[in-house]
């Protein structure tokens, strides 16, 4: 039997994935990969509670972390466009300027 | 018994995909991994009764999401593997321990708030896709007007970072090729 517990594990695990790809990615875009899989996580989460206490408020969180997601998705590639036309490149190590 | 079943295989799936995404050196198969993983995922919404969830989630992230980051793959010069760079392994170890004792502590938590009811709890016989509506426009109306007002700005800047001389190549004209 599938408990809550087991879609807050899953939850956590697909969490941890994408808090790896963000430390460790050098490359932009797949840090914005990794962020996706992060949200995507959080909404796993979100979904099981609701249906966990038969509330639709995690549903409710679930739905508006969407529409950030989607919003975050088209402000960050203007920004890598504008990045790469800087910079020709995407790489996370082109943007340290400041010798500290 | 067939939750079980379909839990374990849409895990399995789900958590391999992202791993090749935050592992693999290709950008192409992260791009498609990470569309299988959206797919999956909303098999989890449905097997937790949250319908339009997993309609909203194939729709707007396999949908609007990744043809949006396969339209600005096009920009950037993805055919060439990716090199990762670690030039400071001390500095990774301290940020891993430092985000792994907050992760604890999040995950903790919610195990000090043991009563919590339902604030909005399910109608009987009423389909998620209207419960969903009549929530969302009644206790959650104005939240979802600054969502539509933010995704507003959201296209707006998007279009203003990204259309300036969008009638010049980005890719070719530094070799020349185009005159």
């Amino acid at each position: 039997m599938i408990t809550l517990n087991h879609y807050l594990v899953l939850s956590g695990l697909l969490f941890s994935i994408g808090l790896v790809g963000v430390i460790k990615r050098k490359n932009l875009l797949m840090l914005f990969f990794a962020t996706e899989i992060m949200l995507n996580a959080v909404n796993v989460g979100f979904a099981a509670i609701s249906n966990h206490y038969g509330d639709l408020s995690g549903q409710m969180f679930a739905f508006f972390i969407i529409a950030i997601a989607a919003s975050e998705v088209a402000v960050g590639l203007g920004l890598l466009i504008l990045m790469y036309k800087r910079k020709s490149s995407v790489d996370l190590d082109t943007l340290t300027t400041m010798k500290g | 018994m067939f939750e079980s079943i379909a839990f374990y295989i849409f895990s399995v799936l789900t958590i391999t995909s992202f791993v090749v995404v935050v592992t693999t050196k290709n950008a192409l198969y992260a791009l498609s991994s990470l569309a299988a993983g959206m797919i999956l995922i909303s098999g989890f919404f449905f097997l937790l009764n949250a319908d339009f969830l997993g309609v909203v989630q194939i729709v707007v992230y396999t949908g609007a999401v990744m043809a949006l980051y396969a339209f600005g793959m096009m920009f950037f010069d993805t055919t060439e593997t990716l090199r990762e760079s670690h030039a400071n392994p001390r500095v990774v170890f301290a940020l891993s321990g430092m985000i792994a004792i907050i992760l604890v502590v999040m995950l903790v938590a919610p195990i000090a708030s043991t009563h919590v009811s339902a604030l909005y709890p399910m109608v009987e016989g009423v389909g998620n896709s209207e419960a969903v509506g009549m929530v969302l426009f009644t206790k959650y109306l104005i939240p979802f007007e600054v969502a539509a007002v933010m995704l507003l700005v959201a296209m707006i800047g998007g279009i203003v970072l990204a259309g300036k001389k969008m009638d010049k190549s980005l890719t070719t004209s530094e070799q020349g090729e185009v005159k």
